[in-house]
């Protein structure tokens, strides 16, 4: 590993921290592309992207443990409901071949940006509407 | 989202989010929250904050069952996970920060450019 490749890892990581506290995710649409630049090829980047998630959500959970918005219930709830789901995603995610996997990924991502792209326009700032 | 028990209608839609949540974990490594917060907010009345705070929870335990499955294959990258997992939870401390003194908005939109970038990177040959 080189200096400037640890050097964008980490940034990226940090941008990726960013991203889960602003938006309650836990940074993954951006540390599969980190870890793909790393070379690491794409399953075992989004396998490797799974465990990074771990200490960014928990620092997101404890940023958010003062604003009371936190239901834990529910949380039990949709995490167990999700084991179910892990189990089919990871079969689809085996099964299909890694050039196949980066490009539906690749569309994800870009779904996201324009999603985010969107937040950002309607929250524009808004003028005194004309009649 | 007050304190009394959910109707039965709500815990089938918040199942069938957390369903939907673990497939799309597993299939791209995320934690799901970006599609579990969406529709916590559409299809279940979550109030979006609400929706962004709890799904934390959810995304540990999902992301923790995804680790297992593909660590047992041998998948998982330790040393590679925290390079980018432990400068992310800095981040993630950090993002607080940040936000008082930049706009959510500013960001929200830095955030679309280097995705956009990410994107057009990946699917480069």
């Amino acid at each position: 590993m080189s200096t400037t490749t640890i050097i964008v890892a980490v940034a990226l990581g940090l941008s990726a921290g960013v991203l889960a506290g602003l938006f309650g995710v836990g940074g993954g649409i951006l540390f599969v592309p980190a870890l793909v630049a790393l070379g690491l090829g794409q399953l075992e980047a989004q396998a490797t992207s799974l465990l990074a998630i771990l200490p960014t959500v928990a620092a997101g959970a404890w940023n958010q443990r003062r604003y009371g918005n936190f239901r834990p219930r529910l949380a039990l709830a949709l995490g167990l409901a999700s084991v179910a789901g892990v189990g089919l995603g990871a079969l689809i995610a085996i099964s299909l071949p890694e050039p196949v996997l980066r490009r539906l990924f690749a569309v994800l991502v870009l779904a996201v940006a324009a999603r985010l792209a969107l937040v950002t326009y309607r929250n524009r700032p808004r003028y005194p509407e004309t009649p | 989202m007050s304190s009394r028990p959910c109707s039965y209608d709500a815990r089938v839609r918040f199942v069938a989010i957390g369903l939907a949540a673990g497939v799309f974990s597993a299939l791209f490594g995320v934690g799901g929250g970006i599609i579990a917060v969406p529709l916590l907010v559409l299809f279940a009345g979550v109030p979006e904050r609400v929706a962004a705070a709890t799904s934390l929870g959810a995304i540990g335990i999902t992301a923790l069952a995804g680790v297992l499955v593909y660590g047992a294959r041998g998948d998982v990258n330790v040393a590679y996970a925290a390079l980018v997992g432990l400068p992310a939870a800095a981040g993630a401390l950090g993002g607080t920060w940040l936000q008082q003194r930049v706009s959510t908005r500013v960001l929200t939109f830095g955030f679309a450019v280097l995705l956009t970038g990410v994107g057009i990177w990946l699917l480069l040959p």
